[in-house]
């Protein structure tokens, strides 16, 4: 059975809503209008106004309003429409949310997933194209997720809102509308994933860690470095960012003696300088037969003309390109 | 016997868009005798904040309510447990209220593992059962009280949530965020702006185009409050909980009170008002000197009386000083330093110390159950 990424999470959290009352959707235009994506779609109908929220224009105050109701025990969903617009309310993300339960010894819960498409679509231009990854992968308190396939998106999200941490779950708009091959255990409504790493293509000569999107492009780089050059890639999907599988990379960077990391967020800072830096402190530095390198989004804000937008983040030819570096092919 | 009539002043209330509560009510002496109670221990608890702050006890930030000790007390006292209380980082006299020992908020303060928060929060975060702190970013409590009245409307309780915030965050957007979705949904909030005329050392009249803060919801009916008067306080906070809890949607209430201290530990707080004006609203509208007057007037107790209160009082809060400061502070290590980052049992696997060797892994501790 095929899925596309938004049926796995319209029925994740369909079912979870289901299964606790205590769940509920809310966001900008999550309830009538289906979702700006259609994520949501059919969830008023079938749950009612009181469990699918729709809001006024106003992050800052929905997000802490949702924050406020999840102190007092309620399981939120918070759509943003864009994780751009999560900026307007990134204080009640980090400070209220993720910090909350430290600050008060562990008498204060906070179960909330805070959900939407983050990175770069087509076309929108620079303040509807970033990766939040590496900033909220900063938080201590929160945990970071990102899905690739559908049988992701549904195992992370029904594991996500169970979850009684607050979590960010980082979609990507470009993959709604892909369809996966689910197993008929991703379709069991106890169906989770653990918030570890999957590798999507075994190979020996190099790893490619990476995540969402970016996923795709390794598997279509490992292919063609494979005919054209007879190189075995290893593909890793993270899957998750906080925690990091640090475990699983070093696993096979033991087996591989190669990594580059992949992802479209802004250079500095980001998931893959913390990959770098993760494997230089743990022993898998002493596996490593080349300098690691980073594929990464340009260090521009996004520009709106294709020409350039492409030429902005990550594709094939740029991961081939890095492989053929850290291995040394011409 | 115990009932008592209470006559307010007619200066008490101003109202925007509804009809102000009844001047004339009637409570018990149990009640005001309480409230006394209340308020003396409040003051002293904070003036051995002071005490302690100086003596070097207490690190960082530290704001005191002396002189508004009338709010949390005549909130608190008009409402249930059930319902819901969230406050900025003045916020020691109501987690106090809400049912935390003054030990365990003094503990907080000097950093001890018996502290509210076990030494993790600190002065600007303290907690207790349906109190939701203490919170140090000005304003964002705002949307978090809006949130658990939605939460109080969500599960069909009969409960509300009371939302203090200073008249320096009333001007934050998220204010009127809040507002809005509280009005829109017809939430059971009850917006309180603690009006003290300054926030830090800006004179409300220099942040705020329009100072009448009880008519800033606009759409959402207000009250002003004359919060010296506890008398004042206990009435208006008791109808704004039946007003919200009926089904009239959310209320302003704005308590007009005074800081007899700077906005914090290292303001001596007389650089943008004068000492008159401080000594002025010590001398004539202290609340606490009012509900004694009310005390002796209504023969509810005598000088005597109300002396040995006042000795009790600082007694117990003496005690409790000494006991929070007998209370060790957490040991650095790292079973402590790493738990309630997460729920324990769902935990992300490591969390990293200052060195990589450092590292923290949940998989082989399990300090929720060994400490």
């Amino acid at each position: 059975k095929t899925m596309t990424v938004r049926e796995a999470l319209n029925s994740a959290m369909a079912e979870e809503m289901d299964r606790d009352d205590d769940v509920f959707i809310i966001g900008e235009e999550v309830a009538q209008y289906n979702g700006a994506y259609k994520v949501t779609k059919g969830l008023l109908d079938r749950f009612g106004e009181r469990r699918v929220v729709d809001t006024p224009i106003t992050e800052m105050g929905f997000t802490g309003l949702s924050v406020g109701a999840a102190l007092k025990g309620l399981k939120p969903i918070v759509e943003f429409m864009s994780f751009n617009f999560s900026m307007q309310a990134i204080d009640h993300v980090v400070n209220s949310a993720a910090k909350t339960y430290y600050m008060s010894g562990g008498t204060q819960k906070c179960q909330i997933v805070f959900r939407g498409p983050n990175g770069a679509a087509v076309g929108v231009g620079a303040q509807h194209s970033q990766d939040y990854s590496a900033w909220y992968g900063s938080i201590p308190g929160l945990k970071v997720l990102v899905p690739y396939s559908a049988e992701d998106a549904r195992g992370l999200l029904k594991a996500a809102i169970r979850d009684p941490n607050p979590v960010v779950f980082l979609e990507n708009e470009l993959l709604y509308g892909e369809s996966f091959e689910v197993s008929e255990e991703c379709l069991s409504p106890d169906f989770t994933l653990p918030y570890t790493s999957k590798i999507e293509r075994e190979g020996t000569d190099i790893s490619i860690v990476t995540y969402t999107r970016n996923v795709q492009f390794a598997l279509q780089a490992a292919e063609i470095l494979d005919k054209q050059h007879g190189v075995s890639a290893e593909v890793v999907n993270l899957r998750s960012i906080r925690p990091l599988d640090v475990e699983a990379i070093v696993k096979t960077v033991k087996k591989t003696n190669h990594l580059i990391t992949v992802e479209s967020t802004f250079p500095c800072f980001g998931v893959g300088s913390e990959i770098v830096a993760q494997v230089m402190e743990s022993e898998a530095f002493d596996y490593l037969d080349a300098p690691v390198q980073r594929v990464t989004g340009a260090d521009v804000p996004t520009p709106y003309a294709k020409e350039l937008e492409d030429f902005a983040f990550p594709d094939p030819d740029t991961i081939i390109r890095a492989v053929k570096k850290v291995l040394s092919i011409e | 016997d115990d009932v008592v009539e209470i006559v307010l002043p007619e200066t008490s209330f101003e109202g925007y868009m509804l009809e102000v509560p009844e001047l004339t009510y009637k409570t018990t002496k149990t009640n005001l005798l309480q409230m006394y109670k209340d308020m003396i221990i409040t003051r002293r608890m904070e003036m051995a904040c002071d005490a302690l702050y100086k003596a070097k006890k207490i690190r960082g930030f530290c704001h005191l309510t002396v002189g508004q000790e009338a709010i949390a007390v005549g909130i608190e006292n008009a409402i249930t447990k059930r319902d819901t209380v969230i406050t900025s980082y003045r916020c020691h006299s109501f987690t106090y209220m809400r049912g935390a020992p003054v030990k365990a908020v003094l503990a907080e303060l000097m950093g001890r593992r018996s502290g509210v928060s076990y030494g993790k929060g600190g002065s600007m975060h303290l907690y207790a059962p349906n109190f939701f702190g203490g919170n140090g970013i000005v304003g964002a409590q705002v949307p978090l009280g809006t949130g658990l009245a939605f939460a109080h409307q969500y599960k069909n309780e009969d409960a509300c949530a009371f939302t203090l915030y200073g008249d320096g965050a009333s001007n934050q957007g998220q204010v009127f965020e809040s507002f809005n979705m509280a009005k829109l949904w017809n939430l059971p909030a009850v917006f309180c702006c603690e009006n003290n005329k300054y926030g830090m050392g800006t004179a409300a009249a220099r942040s705020s185009a329009m100072t009448e803060y009880f008519k800033r919801g606009q759409y959402i009916p207000g009250l002003k409050v004359n919060g010296m008067d506890i008398l004042a306080v206990y009435q208006a906070s008791k109808f704004a909980k039946d007003w919200t809890v009926s089904g009239n949607g959310p209320i302003v209430l704005e308590y007009e009170t005074y800081r007899y201290g700077g906005h914090s530990m290292s303001d001596p707080g007389t650089t943008y008002r004068t000492r008159d004006e401080v000594q002025h609203m010590r001398s004539k509208n202290d609340p606490i000197a009012g509900l004694k007057m009310h005390l002796l007037e209504l023969g509810i107790a005598s000088e005597d009386e109300i002396k040995a209160y006042d000795k009790a009082a600082r007694k117990y809060v003496d005690e409790q000083v000494e006991m929070a400061d007998a209370s060790p502070p957490p040991e650095a290590k790292m079973s402590i330093l790493f738990e309630d980052v997460y729920v324990p049992g769902s935990e992300t696997p490591t969390l990293r110390g200052r060195v990589s060797d450092d590292t923290w892994d949940f998989r082989k501790n399990d300090f929720a159950i060994n400490n």
